[in-house]
């Protein structure tokens, strides 16, 4: 028998404040384990009838994103400069958070990326740490999370990759032109590119459809279900079990603590704006890395007046983003890459940090088409191509199917003072301070930038492209892999939460999210946020049952 | 896959229609909204006029339609009735220095030569108007027609995107070859 919905009065056993790739995780692995849960998310509760394929509608007018509008960011370049109104963070809004709408690129992780700091040393300026755990504890979740997702890819394929306990549970998606060409370019020069781990069915899957190759993927939600975000796999499930609500429009704006400084639940702002209290035995944390250390500084009290969890003054800090690169090729022939998923190739020689280059850092390659026709149609080409005009519809004409990209996602350290933090002046339209980022690469990560640019211009041209251009020098922000804001590890002087998930600072509230990560990997975090979330989960169930 | 298509589509369509309600979705997201009647809601006609001339330079007619055939003057008018309401004053600023630099004798804009037209727009290039437009322009050459442009999806064929949403490989020259 159900037991949910809940009244906000019922004390349930979890509060889970956000429904994305590690809220929803967290939602079923405790529902299905018999805890009652109440899942709080700001966003709209959507249906595959939902989504469509309408550029304009969704993508240019991000419909399935943070509303600016409403939720106004504020940046700052470092913490004695004035924040400015800009848009910085970037997050999926809905069910299913970012893991509806991304492009579902779904990587592990490198054993070297929980030891960087054994390995390679301090960096200066930047606080490079170890993680509380090592990757062989972390891969039975990465296995769990493949299997009860559902992703696509060929293991050992990869040279580079960590021991994985089982292959993929679904075959690679087909290669797509850039696919094969990024492959021919790499191929010449030695390296080693391999099929791209993805979210996305290559097969039907417990119950949900294959992919059929629309090619709408990143930014958009999948009619078919084909994706595997957390709402069209673990969510349903958590519903399920009759344990788990999932309660949409809830926009949460204090965790409550009590005068033993437990947390009590969770005040939050309905839909129609009418201020309401979830009762909880314990809180979990998945808002994501900007969002969490929002929530928790927005927490304050007499007895937390700096913020929720945040004796360590850690909270929101080493924020890491995703940093990027590009290279464009175009070719001789129709790539057509609009047809099929974004990314079907991916490479990691130039992964691993190498003192030899000099600086800290490394970054995973993937071939893809970033384009849809807006964005194509308002997109800067190489330098110097029509903007408009006669000659710019004969570019668009000649081009829309001929180009590629190839995307860097390199390394970003972890900085104190690029932050989450609140704007003292600036509020949303709930009245609550806005997110203020502060941020500022770190000198590695510029010239990681411009290092990994080089070597994919390389590779376009060994693949025989006719023309080839590139872009790593503007503004990384905004930012939609946000990680770092409230990192793990033992010492609770220098970390916001154990490596448990539980707060040093709170016993019975859990953060788990990108805010999590110690380090930022090479990007794409989605499938550690995940395995993460599954193992955090199995925590909050061994700790909620001896309590 | 490349000596069986018919084979792996028809399994693949079955295992879409297997699946409860997706059929139905499927269905959903891909249906095409009829373009919506041609009306001016905000424009005047002869403001509009003068924005569909420029805006037929940013994307010309020729061998093939252009941002006119393609109601890009439609959309135009639709974003700053609706959701670009903030873009009005630039539109009424840029339209006075248009009408302001015309050359002399010149009745309108629409009036001009192809080759004044352009120099004109040369010389707004810089000014947030001329940025306004050359995007709601590009937009509305490229976005579904239910937003009012991209008539007969007239921008699409131009670039050789196909609005089927449901593709099987090879995609592409490279993969077709890769394949053989």
């Amino acid at each position: 028998m159900s037991r949910a919905p809940f009244k906000p009065s019922e004390e349930v056993d979890f509060v889970v404040i956000g429904s994305g790739a590690a809220g929803g995780v967290v939602a079923k692995e405790l529902s299905v384990a018999g805890f009652s849960v109440v899942v709080l998310e700001q966003g709209p509760y959507l249906r595959e009838r939902d989504f469509t394929h309408d550029e304009f509608g969704v993508a240019v007018q991000g419909l399935l994103t943070n509303d600016y509008r409403t939720q106004p960011n504020t940046l700052r370049p470092s913490p004695d400069a004035v924040a400015m109104k800009k848009p910085a963070i970037g997050y999926g809004k809905q069910v299913g958070g970012g893991s509806v709408h991304f492009t579902g690129n779904y990587w592990r992780f490198h054993e070297a990326d929980f030891e960087e700091k054994s390995r390679v040393g301090s960096v200066a300026g930047a606080s490079l740490e170890d993680w509380p755990f090592r990757y062989a504890d972390l891969e039975p979740y990465y296995t769990k999370a493949e299997q009860d997702l559902g992703i696509s890819g060929l293991a050992g394929a990869n040279p580079f990759e960590a021991p994985r306990a089982k292959p993929y549970p679904l075959p690679p998606m087909p290669v797509k032109s850039s696919g094969v060409l990024f492959e021919r370019g790499a191929r010449k020069l030695g390296l080693h590119p391999f099929p791209a781990p993805v979210a996305i069915l290559s097969q039907p899957y417990k119950g949900r459809g294959a992919c059929v190759h629309c090619g709408f993927c990143e930014q958009f939600g999948c009619e078919m279900k084909a994706k595997s975000s957390t709402l069209a796999t673990v969510i349903p499930m958590a519903v399920k079990t009759g344990n788990c609500e999932i309660r949409s429009g809830a926009y949460v704006r204090k965790i409550q603590t009590d005068a033993a400084g437990r947390a009590t639940g969770a005040i939050y702002f309905d839909a129609q704006r009418r201020e309401m209290f979830q009762r909880a035995k314990a809180v979990a944390v998945c808002a994501n890395g900007a969002e969490t250390p929002r929530l928790l500084l927005m927490s304050k009290s007499n007895r937390f007046p700096d913020g929720l969890a945040n004796s360590s003054g850690m909270v929101g800090r080493n924020l890491m983003v995703d940093v990027w690169a590009e290279a464009y090729a175009q070719f001789e022939h129709p790539l057509n890459e609009y047809k099929g998923i974004q990314v079907t190739r991916v490479l990691h020689d130039f992964y691993a940090a190498d003192p030899k280059r000099g600086f800290y850092g490394g970054a995973g390659i993937d071939a893809r088409f970033q384009y849809y026709p807006i964005s194509f149609g308002l997109a800067d080409l190489w330098p110097g191509s029509p903007k408009w005009g006669a000659a710019y519809k004969q570019s668009l004409k000649d081009n829309f199917n001929r180009v590629m990209t190839l995307e860097g996602h390199c390394s970003s350290l972890p900085v104190e003072t690029n932050s989450i933090s609140l704007d003292p002046e600036v509020k949303d339209a709930w009245g609550l301070p806005a997110l203020r980022a502060t941020y500022s690469p770190h000198a590695d990560d510029t010239k990681t930038r411009f290092f990994i640019r080089d070597r994919m211009v390389e590779i376009m041209q060994a693949a025989g492209a006719q023309r080839v251009w590139s872009e790593c020098e503007a503004d990384v922000l905004p930012s939609v892999h946000l990680m770092g804001t409230c990192r793990m590890g033992h010492d609770a002087k220098k970390f916001v939460v154990n490596g448990d998930h539980c707060a040093h600072d709170v016993p019975n509230l859990f953060i788990v999210d990108g805010s999590s990560l110690v380090t930022s990997g090479r990007q794409q975090p989605t499938a550690t946020i995940q395995a993460l979330a599954y193992r955090a989960a199995e925590k909050m169930g061994d700790w909620a049952r001896v309590r | 896959m490349h000596d069986h298509p018919f084979g792996r589509r028809a399994l693949l369509r079955s295992s879409v229609l297997l699946i409860p309600g997706v059929a139905e979705a499927l269905q959903h997201a891909h249906e095409s909204v009829q373009a919506p009647a041609a009306r001016l809601e905000y424009l005047n006609a002869a403001d509009a006029a003068e924005i569909e001339a420029m805006a037929g330079e940013i994307i010309p007619s020729g061998d093939s339609p252009g941002a006119k055939e393609a109601g890009a003057i439609y959309f135009i008018d639709r974003a700053l009735k609706t959701f670009d309401a903030d873009k009005r004053a630039l539109y009424r600023e840029g339209l006075a220095e248009a009408r302001r630099k015309l050359p002399a004798g010149a009745a309108s804009v629409a009036a001009l030569t192809s080759a004044q037209r352009i120099a004109l727009l040369q010389s707004m290039e810089k000014t947030p108007f001329f940025t306004a437009l050359r995007e709601h322009t590009i937009i509305s050459f490229l976005a579904d027609p239910k937003w009012g442009g991209n008539r007969g999806k007239a921008g699409w064929k131009l670039i050789g995107f196909e609005d089927k949403f449901e593709f099987q490989p090879p995609f592409g020259f490279y993969d077709a070859e890769a394949a053989k």
